[in-house]
């Protein structure tokens, strides 16, 4: 990938007739300084590189010049320098995208948000709080506690990744089943449009009026403009919360529970589900003590009044010994309940000690044909020689598995990205999407045309043609084809550096 | 418009012979010169590429419940009528999610869902359509729990202005590839496309439901009533406020939705939040569905619940200086108020009320919004922000249109034209 990268680089400067690539950009520098300050503008090479990826460490680029503005006004002027000048300009939170929404454009201008990061109001009797986009996620949630308060979307990322960002890809997270993602928690964003103007979609109170440009804007992955301020919605801690860990000697069998559970009426906060290798990897790495030699790990967690939460707790007991739990553990208070919980977050890290290399994918499918899925994934897996470990949140379907490989192995890296393309076609094939929560980005543009028709993304593309007719704004993301704006009348159109046909083939 | 007859043979090899629009098909005065019922997304399809290639102006009509909201259209060549739309095309049960057409009227999919114990848990009317439902982005009392109809959309399929057909999201709940442009199309009002088919998440229904009601004079202590309710761990699915004249006592009811034993529990613990109170398992009789116009004029106000104080003194002396005395009932809880004042009120006194509001409430979070008025009110607010008040990122929307629809042939003369 950071080869291919490279080779964009270089097309596209020699289509500019041989200007070294992001001059134009480097040319912004000092009036970058005047706007962010001398040391808020990177030039070195060195400090650049430490930009060159997101946490999709596959797809790397070296960004032209790198400011960090610390005001929405900051930002603005930034961007209006970059649309004045026809440069391109690609904004970054924390940097633990997992798709490559972030990774930088060799020619244009990363415009990191880490500097913004307070939490500006917090408003316990409108449940609401505004805070820039810098600020991480598990933040918002701590600075509400105290008002029995918290912050619902819950990455697993949630420690470092930012507000902002989780705006930028719509992020979900274990809970969302229940809870719902973050475009159903963010009431209100002030952004930046790609032509360097402020303003505010939404204003926190959950009524529109005009079109639902908030709705469309979020998880839109950066590329209708930059976020400077989140009006949040805050959700009423739950009064009473139990995980129930349930092992089974077939992910079948687990796979019934789920089917059961949603078939009585629950709708758990969670659903999460490990198989063999993934619990194996996780016991070696925090000592979760999940039950030795199961082939099926699902945790089960209900949240919500006590007087619910005690019946529903009853009736998944028995659901899950019904089909067939080896063994079931419940655990209501928090120290307990994050002991189990560390195993399952701590599986992508820990399966990545068992191999070199691994690819993790965010494909989703309708919960009732998870089955056939892993099945599916089972028989790619056995076919192919490369092993895939599953972990997925399995009540919304969504699938994370892992595809080990070891690139120092010839021809390995190809075949692993065959089975994790043939893992994305399972899920399309079985009505499902190609990601539930890390987004399109830079990595998965290119399955796009498979789950869409070319008038569906060419219907999409027109919301994009709306705020960024000239196509700044984090060029390359999502769309595999960047659309032709055309015209519009009485509309402002920019320079279109990145429309030159066959430049843009990320 | 061209030649008619040309136009209809157009129309009927589109989707079968269209009928002359009549009286009861005028919209804002104007009838229809041509009313097609499609009968699938292809006609539909269809139907629009003729309209694109005659220049028709279209407006799109579900159950013509709120049809009248908002501002009317200024042209109407072409009504496409979706009542031949109307089946549940899929309900996965197991995946809590169903695929239904446009044209299908809620009440007749609530009663397919409800067969495997599941809704769409949105409380509107049985008559509405699915596609006016999201065009118009009506919800009612649980918008609290559930939100609005964009929040329970998971997949959409659209008819462009020039007959281009356009899917977005899926039918998985959790889903972020592309643009989601079931938020954009929610609460278009038919203003950038048609719908034509619908997907939601559902959810199951609860075994049992108690309302907790209360009633205060003082505004003060009602609004305390409201948040704490709102805010409370007990997870209300609906906090209501109803107060029939503007300076008169506050009734709030509050929804719990679950187990029957649950319900039971949480509403004994809600009834001492809100003080004095009785719970019941029917809702009281001044529980609102969706909100009505009949008739009059009916403003949405929405605020940070923390505002709810100011908003109520706000609408208590915009309503005595204008000379008004509208109803005020909603989603308190989730920051919403619908005011109604009865259609005999003269009209610059209505707009007189909706002025003085929209100055009271300048600057602040939320919006006075009227959804629907007589002709003679909207034309006395002309002027004074019209029916929609301020609306910020204007030029944006614009933009969503212009690219949407360049000919501005659906339903042009609404938002934002209309700005």
């Amino acid at each position: 990938m950071a080869e291919s990268t490279a080779t964009v680089a270089s097309t596209a400067s020699a289509a500019r007739g041989g200007a070294p690539a992001g001059a134009r950009a480097v040319a912004l520098a000092p009036a970058m300084r005047d706007i962010c300050g001398a040391g808020n503008v990177l030039t070195d090479p060195l400090e650049l590189r430490t930009y060159e990826c997101d946490g999709l460490t596959s797809h790397r680029a070296t960004p032209a010049l790198v400011v960090l503005p610390s005001s929405a006004d900051q930002v603005a002027a930034v961007v209006r320098a970059c649309a004045a000048a026809g440069v391109i300009f690609v904004a970054r939170g924390s940097g633990t995208g997992l798709s490559g929404g972030a990774v930088p454009h060799a020619e244009g201008v990363l415009i990191v948000m880490s500097r913004m990061r307070a939490i500006l109001e917090v408003d316990p009797v409108a449940r609401r709080a505004v805070v820039e986009p810098g600020v991480t996620n598990l933040s918002v949630t701590e600075a509400v506690r105290p008002f029995g308060l918290f912050y619902a979307p819950d990455p697993s990322s949630q420690v470092v990744c930012s507000v902002g960002g989780n705006v930028a890809e719509n992020s979900g997270g274990a809970h969302c089943l229940k809870h719902g993602f973050t475009v159903n928690h963010v009431l209100g964003l002030e952004i930046v449009t790609p032509a360097g103007e402020l303003t505010w979609l939404g204003d926190g109170t959950g009524v529109g009026s005009g079109y639902d440009l908030l709705g469309a804007f979020t998880g839109s992955e950066g590329t209708l403009g930059i976020v400077t301020k989140i009006i949040v919605k805050l959700t009423p801690a739950p009064e009473a919360v139990h995980l129930v860990l349930a092992a089974y000697d077939s992910l079948e069998a687990g796979g019934r529970a789920v089917t059961d559970i949603i078939a009585a009426g629950i709708v758990p906060a969670a659903i999460e589900m490990m198989d063999a290798l993934t619990i194996e990897a996780a016991e070696a790495a925090v000592h979760c003590g999940y039950p030795e030699g199961a082939a099926a790990v699902l945790l089960v967690e209900l949240d919500g009044p006590a007087a619910e939460v005690e019946g529903e707790l009853a009736t998944v007991r028995s659901i899950c010994e019904a089909a067939g739990a080896r063994e079931i553990r419940a655990a209501d208070d928090p120290v307990q309940r994050a002991g189990i919980w560390a195993g399952r977050k701590s599986a992508f890290a820990a399966v990545g000690r068992l191999s070199p290399a691994y690819i993790v994918q965010d494909g989703v499918v309708p919960r009732t044909a998870l089955g056939d899925v892993l099945a599916r994934i089972s028989a790619l897996s056995a076919e192919s020689g490369i092993r895939v470990a599953n972990v997925f949140h399995a009540g919304d379907g969504n699938l994370h598995p892992l595809v080990l490989y070891n690139d120092a192995v010839p021809g390995e890296t190809e075949a692993a990205e065959v089975v994790s393309g043939a893992i994305l076609d399972a899920c399309i094939e079985y009505g499902g999407s190609i990601t539930g929560e890390h987004g399109v980005g830079l990595d998965k543009s290119r399955y796009m045309p498979k789950m869409f028709t070319a008038a569906d993304l060419d219907t999409m593309q027109l919301v994009r043609c709306a705020f960024d007719p000239a196509s700044l704004c984090n060029p390359g993301k999502i769309f595999p084809t960047p659309r032709l704006c055309g015209e519009v009348p009485g509309h402002r159109r920019g320079p279109r550096p990145a429309a030159a046909p066959g430049m843009e083939i990320f | 418009m061209g030649d008619l007859a040309v136009i209809g043979k157009a129309l009927t090899a589109a989707c079968g012979e269209p009928r002359e629009g009549e009286m009861a098909d005028a919209i804002g005065g104007i009838v229809p010169a041509f009313v097609v019922a499609p009968g699938s997304t292809d006609e539909a399809a269809a139907a629009l590429r003729a309209a694109a290639e005659h220049e028709l102006a279209v407006v799109v009509r579900g159950a013509g419940g709120r049809l009248g909201w908002g501002d009317p259209p200024s042209r109407c060549d072409l009504m496409i009528d979706m009542s031949r739309m109307s089946s549940v095309v899929e309900h996965s049960a197991g995946d809590l999610v169903a695929r239904v057409q446009a044209g299908a009227r809620m009440g007749d999919v609530a009663a397919a869902l409800e067969r495997d114990g599941q809704e769409i848990a949105l409380d509107v009317p049985d008559q509405a359509t699915v596609g006016g439902v999201v065009a118009s982005g009506l919800a009612g009392p649980r918008r609290l729990r559930y939100g609005t109809p964009r929040d329970l959309l998971i997949g959409i399929t659209i008819v462009r202005a020039d007959g281009t057909v356009a899917r977005s999201g899926g039918k998985v709940v959790k889903n972020v590839a592309g643009y989601d442009l079931g938020k954009l199309l929610a609460g278009s009002a038919g203003t950038l496309a048609l719908i034509t088919e619908a997907t939601f998440r559902l959810h199951p229904l609860p075994a049992a439901r108690v309302y907790v009601t209360a009633e205060y004079v003082s505004a003060r202590i009602a609004c305390d009533a409201v948040a704490a309710a709102a805010n409370s761990p007990l997870v209300a699915s609906a906090v209501e406020l109803s107060r029939p004249s503007p300076d008169g006592p506050i009734r709030i009811g509050v929804l719990l939705e679950g187990s029957s034993d649950g319900v039971a529990a949480r509403a004994m613990r809600m009834a001492d939040l809100l003080g004095p109170a009785e719970t019941s398992l029917e809702p009281p009789p001044w529980w609102r569905g969706a909100p009505d116009a009949e008739g009059g004029t009916l403003t949405r106000v929405s605020c940070w619940v923390s505002a709810l104080p100011a908003v109520l003194d706000a609408i208590e002396a915009a309503a005595r200086d204008a000379g008004v005395s509208p109803t005020i009932a909603g989603p308190a809880g989730a920051g919403v108020l619908y005011l109604r004042v009865d259609p005999d009120v003269a009209a610059d006194r209505s707009a007189g009320f909706v002025r003085a509001l929209r100055a009271a409430r300048s600057g602040e979070r939320g919006g006075v919004v009227v959804l629907a008025a007589p002709t003679a009110v909207r034309e006395a607010l002309a002027g004074y922000g019209g029916m929609a008040g301020t609306v910020p990122s204007l030029a944006l929307m614009r933009a969503v249109k212009d690219q949407f629809d360049p000919g501005h042939r659906m339903a042009p003369g609404r938002f934002p034209d209309v700005m």
